[in-house]
């Protein structure tokens, strides 16, 4: 079947055309025997006979045609408007630990700000020996570094606080990305205007029409983080924050303040909007945690997931997933094919980066039965992804933020998966 | 230890965090240029411009500008913020998070509101309409009297309910060590049964694409795939146009009116595919009368204008750019309206090329 019949049938009849084929498909099994020779390599095919595009088809390349079911996606209810509003990257379509640049989840307050490089201005004010302002030829004579690092929201798995909600890694998980940026060491900038010593926190602030703000204290800012203005070596993307963003590694992804215009130095916290009234973490008594900065151990199962079923029948199966540490790097994640009874070291495959997304692959042979499939993180501190239960036990069920329990997906006999809650 | 090392070891200490050489970029801040940009306010008053507001202006402000989306007193309308209401609800499910109820801190609604409301429209408010929107934000939360004016020199006497609610993140000292154990292999627990399904909830997007069946059937052998349907063209009616206007089709002024249009799309969609938001849809709107797009709640003051009989030609539609309230009084619509004719001639060639 190819893609353009299958966008074009009603769902409701995929649904039955699915229920029928699933159970053709478990007798079917894996050792599948050709019926007669395929065409496909016995009759000289078109792309093998005709002149396919020349160079310059595309002077930028876009994905082909086949893969553009391969989208960011938006959940509608979430939010009253798409300016202020979240999409969500198909981590289930990814592989590797590199997030490709269209596909990179987008989280705005304000809409995505359009600003050339000759009209960014950066300010540094406050508690400086001289307040300075840098245009962005300025910040291409910095030294440069080049660092992989995650980027999560912390609201990202905040509908699952109560139960399984969304169907999909890519909504349940999907509001991080991880990509190379290049850029200036924050220290280096402000090592320009000189700090105060009784210069203990940094306001960021954005260009764009939310005027987003975050605090963050200056050990982290002379610590690890950037001004980055290239991702995955192109310039940063106008919805990441074209020409530079704020890169604070490990740490939640509203603080890394996009299109970023001003840091102004100070003694002590602004106490901003997004950091008092959201992306703080309520507990069960009524209080809330606050300066929830660093993203704790997380995974998830990226396939098979509830939108990428298993659709090759029993036999040999391949789990993959990704898992990151706000912490440090991840050296070890585990797999349960039967809801946590008992549990299988993944293989870690690619570059093991500091606060960067890390790939795990658990291969084996699936005889169509039942799974509860999960995903257990371990980071480099030895700190062990918790369950959900484990969490709420903490935080109660209403701290919306910071959700880095262990998922399940509910694999059926037919290979379709769905996001459950177990016992 | 020389004497200079001594003095240089000192110093180096004296500064704080080790900071690496200057280079030498970058130029002066010069004083305006701070004051443009550095509006932010901190508890403690710092930053609070001079100035002051009381509630029975507040309310006017917040009427015109804000409640299009807070409702009139601060409740949310659709799925804009609360800002009212809620207290005593913080240890329930579902609490409910308003500048009342949550808020620890005064001024960081003085700085929200001053560098980002109204939405899209940010940075248009002056201080003493912030002051105001603020105090009647406070009246609406029964925190001051009816006659309460706020200003700069009794701003931090203000403390709001949940100042004491918050504590600094723990997870250190509680989750950090609870979670920091050798993790279970095998005979980890008795049962594991599904309890909850997302699918019995059924809130994700529904697209064919995220539907587990679908890709098992597109993966399993087809014996008649269906046929590809042929694509469905969506053709826009072209509604009549009162004689005597031209609506330009000139690129360059559609291309200059998308950019004015970006002042309206936080409020109103176009093209195809485009919903009702918190405006209704622009799409063919061009001819259209006043107060009919379907699915969109209008205000009395509209419908009745549209059965009244007015139809958005382009002179009507100028008409009511150059000043909303005056041409539809009491319409729910936000906007104080565009001034230059440049602009109002752009947008409405932009609207137009999307039907009409």
């Amino acid at each position: 079947m190819d893609e353009m019949s299958h966008k074009g049938t009603s769902r409701r009849g995929f649904l039955r055309a699915g229920l029928a084929a699933g159970g053709a498909l478990t007798a079917l099994g894996t050792a599948a025997r050709a019926s007669g020779p395929d065409p496909l390599i016995t009759e000289v095919q078109p792309w093998a006979s005709q002149l396919g595009d020349g160079v310059d088809v595309a002077p930028y390349g876009m994905p082909i045609r086949f893969e553009e079911h391969v989208i960011r996606r938006n959940v509608e209810w979430l939010t009253a408007e798409t300016a202020s509003s979240i999409n969500f990257t198909p981590l289930h379509e990814l592989d590797g630990i590199i997030t490709p640049n269209g596909l990179c989840f987008e989280r705005h307050h304000g809409g995505a700000a359009e600003i050339a490089k000759s009209d960014w201005r950066l300010m540094i004010n406050g508690l400086v020996e001289t307040p300075l302002v840098f245009t962005f030829a300025d910040l291409m004579r910095f030294p440069r570094v080049n660092k992989i690092h995650f980027l999560e929201c912390a609201a990202n798995g905040g509908m699952e606080w109560a139960g399984a909600q969304l169907n999909g890694c890519q909504f349940t998980h999907g509001m991080i990305h991880n990509v190379m940026y290049t850029g200036v060491m924050l220290k280096d900038i402000l090592a320009e205007a000189g700090v105060k010593t009784e210069g203990k926190w940094l306001l960021a602030e954005g260009a764009d029409a939310s005027g987003m703000t975050r605090s963050i204290p200056m050990e982290k800012a002379l610590d690890d983080c950037m001004i980055a203005f290239k991702m995955n070596g192109e310039m940063l993307r106008k919805e990441q924050g074209y020409p530079a963003r704020l890169v604070v590694p490990g740490w939640e992804g509203n603080m890394w303040i996009k299109w970023i215009r001003r840091l102004e130095v100070g003694d002590q916290p602004w106490e901003q909007r997004e950091e008092t009234s959201k992306y703080t973490d309520t507990m069960e008594d009524g209080r809330s945690r606050r300066w929830t900065w660093v993203m704790d151990a997380k995974s998830v199962i990226t396939n098979p997931s509830p939108q990428a079923p298993i659709t090759h029948g029993p036999g040999r199966t391949v789990i993959t997933g990704v898992a990151w540490s706000g912490r440090g790097t991840i050296p070890r994640v585990d797999v349960t094919l039967n809801g946590g009874k008992t549990w299988f070291p993944a293989r870690m495959d690619g570059p093991s980066l500091d606060k960067s997304m890390h790939r795990f692959y658990y291969e084996f042979d699936w005889d169509g039965s039942e799974l509860l499939l999960q995903s257990r993180a371990v980071d480099s501190t030895g700190y062990v992804q918790p369950t959900k239960n484990q969490l709420r036990a903490f935080r109660g069920v209403n701290s919306v933020y910071h959700n880095n329990g262990i998922a399940t997906w509910w694999v059926k006999p037919d290979g379709s998966a769905e996001n459950v809650e177990i016992s | 230890m020389s004497r200079f090392l001594n003095v240089l070891l000192a110093s180096t200490l004296l500064a704080g965090p080790a900071m690496a050489e200057k280079i030498g970029l970058g130029r002066a801040a010069l004083p305006e240029e701070i004051t443009a940009w550095d509006i932010d306010v901190r508890p403690d008053g710092q930053g609070l411009p001079e100035g002051s507001g009381s509630v029975a202006d507040g309310e006017e402000l917040f009427s015109e500008k804000c409640a299009v989306c807070h409702g009139e007193f601060g409740e949310g309308v659709d799925n804009w913020p609360k800002l009212s209401g809620g207290q005593g609800t913080l240890d329930r499910d579902d609490p409910d998070k308003t500048i009342g109820s949550y808020w620890p801190y005064l001024s960081t609604a003085f700085d929200y509101v001053h560098r980002a409301m109204p939405f899209g429209q940010a940075q248009t408010l002056a201080a003493d309409e912030v002051y105001a929107i603020v105090a009647y934000i406070l009246y609406n939360n029964d925190l001051v009297e009816d006659d309460f004016v706020l200003s700069r020199e009794n701003f931090t006497e203000v403390v709001l309910p949940n100042a004491e609610g918050f504590f600094f993140d723990d997870r250190d000292q509680t989750e950090v060590p609870a979670f920091t154990v050798e993790p279970c292999m095998e005979n980890c627990k008795e049962k594991a049964e599904v309890t909850m399904r997302a699918a019995v909830l059924d809130v994700t997007p529904d697209d064919p694409t995220d539907d587990a069946a679908t890709l098992i059937a597109a993966a399993a052998p087809a014996p008649e795939p269906a046929a590809s349907p042929a694509p469905v063209s969506v053709a826009v009616a072209k509604p009549p146009v009162a004689a005597g206007y031209t609506i330009s089709t000139d690129p360059a002024l559609i291309s200059a009116g998308e950019k004015v249009f970006k002042t309206c799309a936080s409020c109103h969609k176009i093209g195809e595919g485009a919903k009702n938001a918190t405006g209704p849809i622009m799409t063919g709107i061009v001819g259209r009368q006043a107060g009919t797009i379907e699915g969109f709640k209008y205000s009395k003051p509209m419908q009745e204008a549209g059965a009244g009989g007015l139809v958005w030609t382009p002179d009507n539609i100028a008409a009511y750019l150059r000043d909303p309230k005056g041409f539809v009084p009491k319409n729910k619509m936000a906007f104080n309206g565009l001034k230059k004719q440049d602009d109002i001639d752009a947008v409405i060639a932009y609207i137009a090329s999307h039907g009409g």
